[in-house]
């Protein structure tokens, strides 16, 4: 990793910081001016409606696009200065779990979940193996039912699971959550949840949750911020939050908590 | 004020023809660049082996059936076709001559490289429009691994190695094809015709002393076209937006752009090979 002297891959650096975020994309601003902090070890959702640009923001902090301006520091690294083998190397520390689960559809969860294993480290097949199973156990799946059925074959909330272990089996710095209850029932909604929160316990990392489900935010996040329109609208605890008089923010929490 | 109108379409006009020329030239530079990098990954660590392997199989052995038995009915009607024409002539002996000449130089490896964008290029874009519109792909980039070593060079090795070998195999097939119509329907005697084969295959001359013009001609030309295959399916299938519909557009934009450009590539690259080899 090349360090230019910008106080880069300090352990205090804050994991992600955005400063002044914008993007357009299609002639639309998608992000206006977005700035934030995410502290080690903290937990912050990303509320708003669909098309507010919640997942844009996800992809910038991946690297997966770049901003028209601004700049976001991931692990205190600034992304526009690191270059393209840099970033891969930054997001190895990084797990993202897909809104539609993204797992590879001609592989089987245990492929799935060694991907990242095989691809970072020289374990052998049976350590790898181990892994998986052991990664596998904690998201609540039993290893030897699943390990060789495809993607195709699990209900959405398993898939979900097999995502979410994907993306924790090499143990990283932080995880990006993209919308994980969306398209599930209320009752595999509550588990996921749960899930996200047993993870964060356990394996004390970061996280960024986006979500447009308000009981999910409130429920997985040590704070939460609200995106309208591109612009952050609020950020702070979810206690901060259901005392905000802010319009914005009080109409979006009312439509979440009584529909 | 009376030209005002005119005036005020012609900006228009002008911006329609300027936005086309831009997006065919973005496109282009946007083709070349994954030409480019798909280079620089293949010659560059980690290989992925096992999925060139893969590919190998998608591309060469799932094509076998279907260009076994595009070599054998092309090389059948060639023979029927040429025997109605020659016979009139009395020059039956001369199939073997057409059948080989043809097939050898150009029906081989255009309609091998045709049926196989067909059948392979389509599935490649599919498969890695599908692979993108559910974020597949960006799953593989943010695992660390970069697309186009993972995805599109073991899909052009495995274009760039098993069309030839397809090549090959549609050309004997075709010759075998030529010869059951030569036997069977025109009396002639299986060697009459196989020499007939080979003295059109040694007229353009050898190089290295044994390997005939015509052959190199024939296998220069299958490399580019399995590139141009692998390399335009990855292109679009790559780009692909727009859910299960755009999956749809991927593949069949692949198959449509790709026999253009491999219908076209043949006519230069023609010209070309006969200018470094027989002039």
């Amino acid at each position: 990793m090349t360090d230019d002297g910008n106080g880069a891959g300090e352990r205090d650096e804050p994991m992600v910081r955005a400063e002044n975020v914008t993007l357009s994309l299609g002639g639309r601003r998608v992000l206006d001016g977005v700035s934030f902090e995410l502290t080690r070890g903290e937990s912050l959702a990303i509320l708003g409606a669909s098309g507010s640009g919640k997942t844009t923001l996800l992809r910038l902090v991946l690297a997966l696009a770049e901003p028209d301006e601004g700049e976001i520091w991931v692990a205190g690294y600034p992304l526009s200065r690191c270059s393209f083998e840099d970033i891969l190397k930054l997001r190895r520390d990084i797990g993202m779990v897909f809104q539609g689960s993204a797992l590879f559809d001609s592989m089987s969860v245990l492929e799935n979940v060694a991907f990242p294993l095989r691809e970072y480290t020289d374990l052998p097949d049976p350590e790898i193996r181990e892994r998986v199973h052991e990664t596998l156990r904690i998201v609540d799946l039993d290893p030897d039912q699943v390990e060789h059925q495809l993607p195709a074959e699990l209900s959405g909330g398993m898939q979900k699971r097999v995502a979410i272990a994907r993306a924790i089996a090499p143990r990283p710095d932080m995880l990006l959550f993209d919308e994980p209850t969306g398209g599930l029932d209320p009752i595999t909604t509550r588990t996921i949840n749960e899930l996200i929160v047993k993870l964060r316990e356990e394996l004390g990392v970061s996280a960024i949750v986006v979500t447009h489900d308000i009981r999910s935010a409130l429920h997985t996040a040590d704070r939460v911020a609200l995106l309208h329109e591109g612009r952050l609208v609020f950020v702070g605890t979810p206690a901060e939050m259901k005392e905000s008089k802010d319009d914005y923010v009080q109409e979006f929490l009312g439509e979440a908590l009584f529909t | 004020m009376s030209k005002q109108p005119h005036q005020r379409g012609r900006p228009r006009e002008d911006g329609w023809i300027l936005a086309s020329l831009k997006s065919a030239a973005v496109r282009t530079d946007e083709y070349f660049t994954l030409l480019w990098r798909s280079l620089r990954a293949t010659f560059s660590r980690p290989f992925y082996v096992d999925d060139l392997f893969q590919q190998m199989d998608t591309v060469g052995v799932a094509s076998l059936w279907i260009v076994i038995l595009t070599g054998l009915f092309t090389g059948m009607v060639l023979a029927l076709q040429s025997a109605v024409e020659m016979e009139r002539f009395g020059a039956t002996i001369y199939i073997g001559r057409l059948v080989g000449a043809t097939t050898v130089r150009e029906l081989g490896p255009v309609l091998t490289a045709l049926m196989v964008t067909g059948r392979a290029g389509s599935g490649m874009a599919a498969q890695l429009g599908s692979m993108e519109v559910t974020e597949q792909v960006d799953a593989l980039e943010t695992m660390g691994v970069n697309p186009i070593r993972r995805l599109v060079v073991p899909r052009l090795l495995a274009g760039v190695i098993m069309m030839p070998i397809l090549t090959v195999i549609t050309d004997l097939v075709s010759i075998v094809g030529g010869l059951l119509i030569a036997v069977v329907k025109l009396d002639l005697s299986a060697t009459l015709y196989l020499r007939s084969v080979w003295a059109t295959l040694q007229q353009t001359g050898f190089i290295f002393r044994y390997i005939p013009i015509d052959f190199v001609q024939g296998l220069v030309k299958p490399v580019a076209f399995g590139g141009i295959m692998a390399l335009t399916a990855c292109y679009y299938g790559l780009r692909t937006r727009g859910g299960t519909e755009g999956v749809g557009r991927s593949a069949t934009k692949a198959v449509v752009t790709s026999s253009v450009l491999i219908l076209a590539t043949d006519y230069f690259l023609t010209q070309v090979l006969i200018t470094l080899l027989v002039e």
